[in-house]
């Protein structure tokens, strides 16, 4: 007879002393756990439910302008620091570890139109509506000296934006007319003018660096070519652009925030049809800004709420809106891609979280896979209705919900009205426009 | 002439492409044959170099940083690469049914679904590869020459094996308030005895020290230990009451009246009572609310198992059928005619493959549980009146005082029981004991604990089920397995619908469509003859014209799906052309093939 029957010894699966950690054997096998699918699914319903939970994005509140914020510019090569330029014409820098003011500067009479800091992060340009650009120096005076402009060029109309070239002394500034300016020079080395506008932003391509965008009063966006002496081409929308940003990894798409409530991402090769519509503000979209990931851009509405978008996703995965926050005037994402800022109406910049449930500080191991394996379980299970509703649910200002809703109802009503048309007409005679051609009026070459 | 060195290497790179990887034990053959491959290199070289295709060369190059290494230590690795998994063992790690990808899929769809087919692969494979390294192997007990297995007895096994093990060999001699029904918790190291005459007694039972002994004074008909060794519940003549483990009464629930059997179901946290009254009904132990009272309308419940893969409950009646119940359904899900004459009892295994039944007619049948079908049946004198399965498959039947455990019910036809031992009394109460080797019966006479060799699950999961684990553990599971319970609502047939994907019907798309149109583009009005002079609009000829237009429409139809077929056959004509064209096709390196 052989025999041999289990017995363990219990000094292989009993800790020593009290002092080490606890043994835990595994045994992976698939009939040893049952109801896999239905336990991950309650654990990602709980995971999705503590999102929720813990979701507290606001940060901060950097206040000391005297009016309200209109432009903001991020530093180059320093993660806490932060420019902004206010509607009395004061530029503040501003430390954002330690959230206050280091330096103060009265740059211009009247609105401060558009700050960019130089591509080596030593200087900045501002332009303001005394038809001025200014070229300041990024450390503060010494004692005893005077806030002084490196530079000073007086222009001949108002500019009302303006943007640095990614690595050479140019920068481009927008009014009147779109001009190219070599930082040695007082006057523009290049100016480009399509019809009689005024463009109200401007900016380079990250990538291809010679190509700019622009935004036109006549509801256009314009292309230019650096290297060329006229614009490219353009595309006439049903509505102005306010601003455009492009994407920082794939920068042949762009964005721009439309006074229609939308944002829409051309590919700039193709600008027929726009490659997503962005919808969900109840007010015309102000600016925006893409994550330095490029894969989700944010945006800022005169309804007094941020919005954060995925690229290509037609509706925004997060809002942020407080009770305080009047219309938001200007918006930036922070280059570690953890931060977003905004600058609103009511005369303060706002510190908050881009990813609202995020914990700050250093995790450690565990919680980092802990982390991660929620997140990929949520990943899994998102299209579950009870997991979406969660996911998905956010409080709204009454307001602004009563107005979604009332939006909601007018494009049914719109719906409804063309599906009657086309109901009693010719089959064919009334096509049907997706939402994404209907914007488009016209391509200009 | 290449040098030697190098002529070297490269015979043992043509040599590598027709043998498998070398092994420690050809080594040094290898290199007597490298000696006699010198004079030969040069041919070798020349072979080699026709057969260099980008691939040969990419291959030669991470052959080269291999042999690399071999110089820095002088030696090659006899087991070059990741070590192979057998195909059994992966076998054991795949999960149900990989996702189809159809043609018109999504690019980007079809992206995700094969990286995280990748991933799940990849984690399966070392599972796989982690399984080696468990660290206890399952018990066998094997007769010698001409000796069958059944016939050796307890006493002989013990004393055979080691005296740990020996000592999970004893009976209880309780024959005042007999016979007993009982209960091993999940872990495997408590266990509840039920006296029908109203003893209780918790025991862990391998130090065997009694954690509370109390008499309740009633009748008791069934014990359960719920989700820890903390609590356990008792079925007594008229209410379901709950005592913890020192014995004090937590609660007596009267809305679970005439208790007969019970089932806990552990991920759910519900616990199932079958009555004499004939209502199945789930508690929820966690928040201790009923959460389903079913009248099953078939009198007296007294025979109960469930599913340990799908937490389904299966019944078995007087009329000799076995019905499936889940709490969501006011009904039966499925009702099997088992039996002639009454179901004497359940069991199904771990896996929710099979089911064995015993019934009044004396048979012990096996069934096919997900496709319901019956796989063997055998006849037992006197039939067993109590069933259990063990982690690992095997079937103990009770058949009056004789307790039989079988092997392999499901897979040959069995002639002879695997084991058998005689106990004081009829039997009443079986039970595996999980993770060890171990059944437990509950008879007239009091308890008996038998080495069974081969029942147990040698390998625990220590974050499921720990029999190890301390009071620390238990809380820390205890909060785990809360946070995870599972709501009783996905409790269904197949426990993995929940992972699958919902496609919406022809019919609804279709329906959604004409939501979104306004129209149906799929919409053919209704022919309205013209009426016309001369009589030739009477009903005879309107119905002719009608007749003629339906016809035509059909043989439309006809004639379109034919051509969609047509088409669609030239199509995969022209596919099987291109690709045979191309896999024949000439270049410029076949002029040195041989």
């Amino acid at each position: 007879m052989k025999v041999k029957v289990l017995s363990r010894n219990p000094d292989d699966y009993v800790r020593e002393t009290k002092y080490d950690i606890q043994r835990v054997p595994r045994n992976y096998d698939p009939a040893l756990h049952p109801f896999e699918v239905s336990r991950e699914y309650t654990r990602a319903l709980n995971a999705t439910k503590l999102e929720r939970v813990f979701a507290k994005p606001f940060l901060a509140s950097l206040d000391g302008h005297r009016d309200g914020v209109n432009c903001m510019a991020k530093h180059t090569t320093s993660l806490s620091t932060l420019l902004s330029g206010s509607c009395d014409g004061e530029v503040k820098v501003w430390n954002l570890t330690k959230r206050e003011c280091v330096r103060t500067l009265q740059a211009h009479e009247g609105f401060v139109r558009g700050m960019v800091v130089r591509y080596c992060g030593a200087s900045f340009f501002t332009v303001g509506d005394d038809k001025t650009i200014k070229q300041w120096k990024m450390e503060a005076p010494g004692y005893g000296e005077e806030e002084e402009p490196l530079n000073t060029i007086l222009g001949k109309t108002v500019f009302t934006g303006l943007d640095h070239h990614q690595k050479e002394g140019v920068f481009a500034t927008c009014g009147q007319q779109v001009d190219i300016w070599d930082e040695q020079r007082s006057s523009p080395i290049r100016s480009f003018t399509w019809g009689v506008d005024s463009f109200s932003a401007v900016r380079f391509n990250p990538v291809e660096t010679e190509l700019l965008a622009s935004c036109a009063s006549d509801r256009s966006i314009v292309l230019y070519d650096m290297r060329e002496s006229a614009p490219l081409k353009k595309v006439i929308m049903t509505m102005r652009s306010n601003t455009l940003c492009w994407n920082p990894m794939e920068a042949y798409y762009f964005t721009c925030s439309n006074e229609d409530y939308n944002l829409y991402t051309y590919d700039m090769r193709y600008l027929k049809r726009p490659f997503t519509v962005h919808m969900d503000h109840v007010s015309a979209v102000l600016d925006l800004d893409y994550s330095p990931t490029g894969k989700e851009f944010v945006s800022a509405s005169f309804d007094k709420t941020i919005r954060i978008f995925p690229k290509d996703g037609g509706h925004s995965r997060e809002v942020y809106h407080t009770k305080r926050m009047q219309h938001v005037i200007c918006i930036k994402w922070s280059s570690d891609s953890k931060y977003i800022l905004s600058g609103s109406d009511e005369m303060n910049i706002r510190l908050w979280k881009a990813n609202a449930s995020e914990k700050l500080g250093v995790l450690a191991p565990r919680e980092k896979q802990a982390r991660n394996y929620n997140q990929k379980l949520k990943e899994k299970f998102q299209h579950h209705p009870q997991i979406r509703r969660i996911a998905h649910h956010r409080h709204l200002p009454k307001n602004i919900y009563h107005q979604r809703k009332e939006l909601k109802i007018m494009k049914e009503a719109r719906r409804r009205k063309e599906r009657n048309v086309r109901k009693h007409s010719k089959p064919g005679s009334v096509p049907v426009m997706s939402e994404k051609e209907k914007h488009v009026v016209t391509v200009v070459k | 002439m290449a040098s030697p060195g190098e002529a070297a290497v490269q015979g043992s790179h043509v040599e590598k492409k027709k043998k498998p990887p070398a092994r420690y034990w050809q080594e040094s053959q290898q290199e007597v044959n490298d000696g006699n491959k010198v004079d030969k290199g040069k041919d070798k070289a020349e072979e080699a170099v026709q057969q260099k295709t980008q691939k040969a060369k990419k291959r030669k190059q991470e052959e080269h940083q291999r042999d690399g290494k071999k110089l820095i230590s002088g030696k090659s690795d006899p087991f070059p690469g990741s070590a192979p998994v057998p195909k059994e063992r992966m076998q054991k790690f795949k999960r149900k049914g990989q996702i189809k990808k159809s043609r018109g899929q999504n690019y980007m769809l079809k992206d995700i679904i094969s990286r995280t087919e990748e991933v799940s692969e990849m984690s399966q494979k070392q599972a796989a590869r982690v399984d080696l390294l468990l660290p206890e192997d399952a018990g066998f007990l094997e007769g010698g020459e001409e000796e069958d297995t059944c016939t050796i007895s307890q006493q002989d096994i013990a004393d055979a094996v080691d005296i740990t093990s020996a000592s999970k060999y004893f009976n209880l001699n309780l024959s005042q308030f007999g016979p007993y029904r009982l209960d091993y918790n999940r872990t495997g190291r408590h266990l509840v005895l039920g006296g029908r005459r109203g003893h209780v007694a918790c025991i862990d039972w391998q130090t065997k020290q009694l954690m509370c002994e109390i008499n309740v004074m009633e009748s008791v008909n069934d014990v359960k230990w719920l989700h820890s060794e903390t609590m356990y519940a008792v079925a007594q003549k008229k209410w379901l009451y709950i005592y913890d483990s020192n014995g004090i009464e937590l609660h007596c629930i009267r809305k679970f009246n005439d208790v007969l059997r019970m089932q806990f179901l552990p991920y759910h946290f519900l616990l199932a009572t079958a009555s004499a009254t004939g209502f199945l009904q789930y508690l929820d132990v966690s928040v201790g609310k009923e959460v389903a009272a079913i009248c099953t309308k078939t009198g007296r419940l007294d025979v109960m198992c469930q599913n340990p893969h799908n937490a389904i409950i299966h019944l078995g009646h007087h009329n000799g059928t076995v019905t499936l119940w889940s709490p969501n359904q006011k009904e039966a899900l499925v009702k099997m005619l088992c039996h002639q004459g009454g179901v004497r009892s359940v069991a199904v295994d771990k896996t929710g493959t099979y089911m064995v039944t015993s019934g009044m007619d004396k048979k012990l049948k096996v069934y096919d549980i997900r496709a319901f079908k019956p796989l063997k049946s055998y006849f037992l004198p006197s039939g067993a009146s109590c069933l259990s399965l063990s982690q690992r498959g095997l079937l103990s039947a009770a058949t009056g005082d004789i307790v039989q455990v079988y092997r392999d019910v499901w897979s040959a036809p069995v002639t002879k029981p695997y084991m058998a031992h005689r106990v004081r009394g009829s039997v009443w109460g079986l039970d595996f004991c999980p993770f060890e080797d171990v059944l437990g019966v509950g008879h007239g006479g009091g308890f008996t604990s038998m080495l069974v060799p081969g029942a147990g699950e040698p390998n625990f999961d220590g974050l499921d089920a720990n029999p190890y684990r301390s009071a620390k553990q238990r809380q820390e599971w205890e909060v785990k397995a809360l946070l995870e319970k599972i709501q009783p609502e996905l409790i269904s047939l197949d426990p993995t619908q929940l992972g699958q994907v919902d496609r919406a019907t022809f019919e609804q798309r279709h329906q959604d469509r004409v939501q979104a149109l306004g129209f149906d583009p799929f919409a053919k009005g209704k022919f309205i003859p013209k009426y016309k002079k001369k009589g030739r609009s009477s009903a005879g000829s309107v119905e002719k014209r009608k007749k003629q237009v339906a016809h035509e429409d059909q043989r439309d139809v006809i004639r379109k799906t034919v051509e969609a077929k047509m088409k669609m056959e030239k199509e995969k004509k022209e596919k099987k052309k291109t690709t045979a064209a191309l896999s024949n096709q000439k270049s410029a390196l076949d002029r040195f093939k041989k």
